[in-house]
């Protein structure tokens, strides 16, 4: 605790950015954001690969020099005051490097030393870390044995060791299965009751599941911020819509008919239940089309089996504020098949994703990254290569 | 000091627990173990270390690079150096932790090559002042070819880059007064100061000079002051 008492009577925020620039050679990574995150929020940066999320986080942790603008953490600016703002911060950079050679115990020791834990706390701090991340049964275990989800506990026990005020992870979960996952997340919700986190991600479902607000961050540029509701309100008012399922098989003449329903604008088919079919029928004015639908019968005798509101799915509230871009830059050539229809089929995909099972999405997301990940400059090509040992090992 | 330390103790570790250091370690002392001991019956009259420190200096050029190669370069790679640099330890503690831990895998192996001058006392009158300076002369080569090596390993994220590269530049080093010969002039005396065998050869007759111990020194000082200003251009 003895870092937190200096800390807070420096500011009320712990993070803030403003009009902060980065550029690799011609290429513009950050294009002047500004935001400010208070203590004790849990933050999920949220954007497609490519969009400055890692290169914010860079900064941040005074990884990296901003070429513009500034940021401070927990009070003092990360360019003037770098050492105190590395005392204040736990990084977890992505796919978690560590050094494998090390036994967990001397490594939680190495950087407990390094970080800065005064000497007759070290063995409180590395227990109490173990216990929170679950890390006891293997303490004594080589890095290199561990599987990928105890990994990412160490990388989130370094982080936390010294008691950080801010703590900064760059994707947590990215490649665990999704027990780990939700551990994971557990220990990160558990830490975030008393420290600020940001952790950027572009799996959706994490956010829903840990964080108090939302950045969507694009081509540089934020393009929302605010919490999962404010964000959900906003989805559902630009694409508003209702879904509708029948009983049997569809058929054009059905089709045909909601088409022709009173406000209803466009009709989409959206995968349903097997022997049912389901609609997604994008209009405006809702209690008419209700109206009409529950008014009229379709031509043939079909059971309505449900009728309701399109829900904003974080898939829309995603793809509407980036534009369903996947890559910095317009070159929409290079961009993954999948995510190439997103943005040519426009607002059906919106309604087929959001019926979809959650899985299918994510894997589209993920899918997508491997091919679009070369993009960032010099860093994606780190992280690139640091993959390539982790394929091996889990072969 | 205390950082610079810890970055040390950790380096040690990781060279004592790796298989690395033990071949660098065994291959050297092999090495140059058979070539003391080839001609030990042969020049039994003297009782000296000359052939030992003649043959060192060049052997030194590979393993110095040898050791230090993975000290950077495999840090960028697995991304852990990113990490060591957004702890609370200037790039500098960083880089002179790295240079004291080769140089204390250096100061290991030399221990055990203490071996060969203990035998020859055995035998004769062994004049131990010219053994320790040579011994000084050996730690400041070693030191200066791991400055290089570290420097070397802070260019490239590849291990064998970063040993090729500093084996090309000690290697250079090491045969820069050979292309001169007995040549004067101030181009040849320029080549002579930048020769490290120039300045062993020195040291090792036994004259702890001064401005031998300079030249290693600054060599050392250069090399580590590029290797952080390429470790801290990462940051930019």
């Amino acid at each position: 605790m003895e870092t937190g008492s200096t800390s807070g009577a420096t500011g009320a925020e712990s993070i803030v950015v403003e009009n902060l620039h980065k550029r690799y050679g011609d290429f513009e990574a950050l294009g002047g954001i500004s935001f400010s995150i208070n203590p004790g929020e849990i933050v999920g940066f949220l954007g497609p690969n490519g969009a400055g999320k890692t290169t914010t986080m860079k900064i941040l942790t005074c990884f990296m020099s901003a070429s513009g603008g500034s940021a401070s953490v927990a009070g003092f600016d990360v360019h003037n005051d770098a050492t105190e703002v590395r005392r204040r911060v736990g990084y977890l950079p992505e796919n978690v490097p560590l050094y494998d050679e090390m036994i967990v115990f001397d490594y939680l020791r190495f950087v407990a030393e390094l970080r800065g834990v005064a000497k007759g706390r070290r063995e409180e701090r590395i227990r109490a870390v173990a216990e929170l991340t679950g890390l006891e049964q293997v303490m004594g275990r080589t890095i290199s044995e561990l599987s990928k989800g105890y990994r990412q506990r160490v990388g989130l026990a370094q982080a936390i060791i010294h008691e950080p005020d801010v703590i900064v992870l760059d994707e947590p979960t990215t490649g665990l299965d999704p027990n780990q996952i939700i551990e994971i997340r557990d220990v990160i919700k558990t830490i975030g009751k008393e420290k600020t986190i940001i952790f950027s991600t572009h799996i959706l479902q994490e956010v829903t599941a840990v964080c108090d607000r939302i950045i969507i961050i694009n081509r540089g540029e934020i393009v929302a911020d605010g919490s999962l509701h404010e964000l959900e309100a906003r989805v559902a008012r630009a694409e508003p819509g209702l879904v509708v399922s029948y009983e049997g098989e569809a058929t054009d003449a059905l089709y045909a008919w909601l088409s022709g329903l009173g406000g209803v604008e466009g009709v989409s088919e959206v995968g349903g239940r097997p022997g049912s079919c389901t609609y997604r029928l994008k209009t405006l004015d809702k209690a008419t089309t209700r109206r009409a639908l529950l008014a009229g019968e379709p031509g043939v005798a079909r059971e309505l089996l449900e009728l309701r509101e399109a829900e904003p799915t974080l898939e829309a509230i995603f793809r509407l504020y980036t534009g369903g871009e996947t890559e910095e830059g317009a070159s929409l050539v290079s961009v993954p098949a999948s995510a190439a229809t997103a943005s040519e089929e426009g607002d059906e995909v919106v309604a087929q994703r959001g019926e979809a099972p959650v899985e299918a999405s994510v894997k589209n997301l993920n899918a997508s990254d491997a091919e679009v990940s070369e993009s960032m400059a010099e860093d994606a090509a780190t992280m690139d290569e640091t993959s390539e040992p982790e394929e091996v090992s889990r072969g | 000091m205390d950082k610079i330390w810890m970055v040390t103790r950790r380096e040690l570790g990781t060279y004592f627990n790796s298989v690395v250091a033990y071949i660098v370690v065994i291959l050297f002392l092999v090495i140059t173990g058979a070539l003391f001991w080839l001609n030990f019956f042969q020049e039994i009259s003297v009782v000296s270390l000359r052939g030992f420190f003649s043959q060192a200096p060049l052997f030194l050029a590979f393993f110095a690079p040898a050791i230090t190669m993975g000290l950077l370069a495999s840090e960028k790679r697995s991304g852990t150096l990113e990490l060591l640099m957004t702890m609370p330890v200037s790039d500098l503690q960083i880089v002179v932790g790295k240079f004291l831990a080769a140089v204390g895998l250096l100061a290991v192996v030399f221990l055990m090559t203490l071996v060969y001058p203990l035998t020859l006392s055995m035998l004769g009158d062994l004049d131990w002042g010219a053994v320790a300076a040579g011994y000084i002369g050996l730690m400041l080569l070693g030191g200066s070819y791991a400055a290089i090596g570290l420097m070397a390993s802070s260019f490239t994220r590849d291990q064998v880059v970063a040993i090729l590269v500093a084996f090309s530049i000690c290697f250079f080093l090491y045969l820069i007064d050979q292309l001169v010969g007995q040549a004067s002039g101030v181009a040849a005396r320029s080549a002579e100061y930048l020769s490290t065998s120039y300045h062993f050869e020195n040291i090792a007759r036994g004259v702890v000079d001064a401005r031998d111990v300079f030249y290693y020194l600054s060599l050392m000082a250069v090399s580590l002051g590029v290797a952080t200003l390429s470790v801290g251009a990462r940051r930019w």
